[in-house]
């Protein structure tokens, strides 16, 4: 791989240890992939917050980082905390002051892209956190590689990125054609089909005809629970993404999606209510759209709920319900927004027996922590739960 | 003595005794970072340490915290002196370039056996197998 002057310099060693290190990953990871140079980024996006996740493990090498005087050099914005216990929420707060200590945005979101990271067709950028690499690839057009934690705070300290994978043109193409035959109409609907296709297809850019989605929302979703059931950071949906064009070709592999494939994943979680002791939304974070939906079920079910309703969202959407008074409709009725975190990077298995949600992203994590699941609409959710 | 070549992923060198695995490794839930164990389930080392070892595995899987993970087996003191795999991936390489440990992929692992001396030169992307020997 090509390396500037300065590049080199900083390989050396001569600009310091954290951004010595920093370079050596990217170089790594540039020759194992076949880049042939580094390239700039716009921004980035650091997964690896959740003390859950990390442990002390992270947190002692985030320390070190530090000590040795890394700052991001792009703007570069955080993933969602855990909530837990207190020795948790002490380690947790520990863990966003050393990435404040960097220089990065500590927004705390799976949705930069609703608030302060929206990238633009065609930036490069270097993000982790798998559903909104999908969102920023597949939706907005932007250029990322599904980044780790580490691989992506390299690049936000140096600025770069080695120049492979979903950077260049030719690997952004479909690999295959996903004929929707099936029924995908409500929001679930696209859990079911991206928790079925992120088990069945590889490392493919799938190509999807026949969905009509009702906006982004629904897009956000089928990328989160493809890309957390499988590894799938780009997809093209024909009449809908902005590189759907020329994405194509003859050749190309074709699958078809039934019903029946879909209804295996809602018989997988179809627990009774009775077995359910909290609903959650907003996984991905809730866009205001989603959060206007709730408050208005709500209000049509005119009565509160038995058990608790936590909507995640990040902090700019969390305003914005405020200030139109969605979030004051939504507590009434036993629901609360929750702001720079995640249920399913949180203990949560040690609270409650069973969940209720509208991710297939929630449910495969939910459902590896033990817990119950009952994936279906929010209308249904809402108007169904005890 | 058989030399092995492949590329330089973290550098460094170092000369010990190796630990193959045949299967893939995850570090995050497969390595007890405090002890170095093995303690994954469906690994063939399971129960072994990895402390001090040239640990030699086909790739990297699991989650990219798996990169912390081999930190934290070197802070502990319990980190391998070296990894050789077939194909690095970027848990794997990560780790050992942020915990300096030495490193080096594109080598064909079925030539090595556990218990053999070896010596990584990661810079040159070198390995050497010794028949016998002392440390």
């Amino acid at each position: 791989m090509y390396l500037t002057k300065e590049e080199e310099l900083i390989l050396a060693g001569e600009y310091g240890y954290a951004l010595q290190k920093a370079m050596e990953i990217l170089v790594a990871l540039g020759e194992i992939y076949g880049a042939d140079m580094l390239i700039p980024i716009k921004s980035a996006q650091i997964a690896g917050v959740s003390y859950k996740n990390i442990g002390d493990a992270g947190i002692e090498f985030l320390q070190d980082f530090v000590n040795a005087g890394a700052k991001v050099s792009v703007y570069t914005t955080l993933n969602p905390a855990g909530i837990g216990d207190e020795l948790f929420m002490e380690k947790q707060r520990e863990i966003l002051e050393l990435y404040k200590a960097m220089g990065i945005e500590i927004t705390s979101t799976c949705t930069p892209y609703y608030g302060a990271n929206l990238p633009k067709f065609g930036d490069h950028i270097a993000w982790s956190e798998s559903s909104a690499v999908s969102f920023a690839n597949s939706i907005i057009g932007a250029r990322t590689n599904r980044e780790g934690g580490p691989s992506s705070l390299a690049a936000a300290i140096v600025g770069k990125t080695p120049n492979y994978g979903l950077h260049l043109e030719e690997n952004r193409k479909a690999t295959l054609i996903v004929d929707v035959q099936a029924k995908v109409k409500s929001f679930v609907d696209y859990s079911f089909l991206g928790y079925y296709l992120g088990k069945t297809l590889k490392n493919d850019v799938p190509y999807f005809k026949g969905l009509k989605p009702k906006n982004a929302d629904y897009l956000k979703e089928l990328g989160a629970s493809m890309a957390a059931t499988g590894s799938i950071a780009l997809y093209h949906v024909e009449g809908e993404t902005p590189e759907y064009r020329g994405a194509i070709d003859d050749e190309l592999e074709k699958i078809q999606v039934d019903d029946e494939a879909l209804n295996e994943v809602k018989e997988k979680y179809n627990a009774e209510w009775t077995d359910i002791d909290v609903i959650v939304i907003g996984c991905p974070h809730a866009s205001i759209q989603e959060i206007k939906e709730v408050a208005g079920l709500l209000a049509m079910r005119g009565k509160p709920l038995k058990i608790p309703l936590y909507i995640m969202a990040s902090r700019t959407v969390k305003f914005l319900a405020d200030s139109l008074g969605y979030s004051a409709i939504i507590e009434r009725y036993n629901g609360r927004i929750l702001v720079d975190t995640c249920l399913i990077v949180s203990p949560i298995e040690k609270w409650y027996k069973g969940v209720a949600t509208n991710s297939g992203k929630a449910s495969f994590y939910f459902s590896s922590a033990g817990l119950n699941v009952r994936l279906d609409d929010i209308e249904k959710i809402i108007m169904g739960a005890p | 003595m058989i030399i092995l070549r492949g590329r330089k992923i973290s550098k460094g060198k170092a000369k010990g005794v190796a630990l193959v695995s045949r299967k893939p490794l995850s570090f995050l839930g497969g390595v007890d970072p405090k002890t170095g164990v093995v303690n994954d389930s469906e690994s063939d080392i399971k129960g072994e340490s990895v402390k001090d070892k040239i640990l030699v595995f086909p790739r990297g899987k699991g989650s990219t915290v798996g990169s912390y993970v081999i930190y934290q087996l070197k802070k502990n003191g319990v980190a391998p002196k070296a990894i050789i795999v077939e194909d690095a991936e970027t848990i794997v390489a990560t780790g050992a370039i942020i915990s300096e440990i030495p490193m080096v992929d594109k080598i064909d692992i079925s030539k090595i056996k556990s218990g053999q001396i070896i010596e990584v030169d990661a810079d040159k992307g070198v390995v050497i197998l010794h028949d016998k020997g002392n440390l």
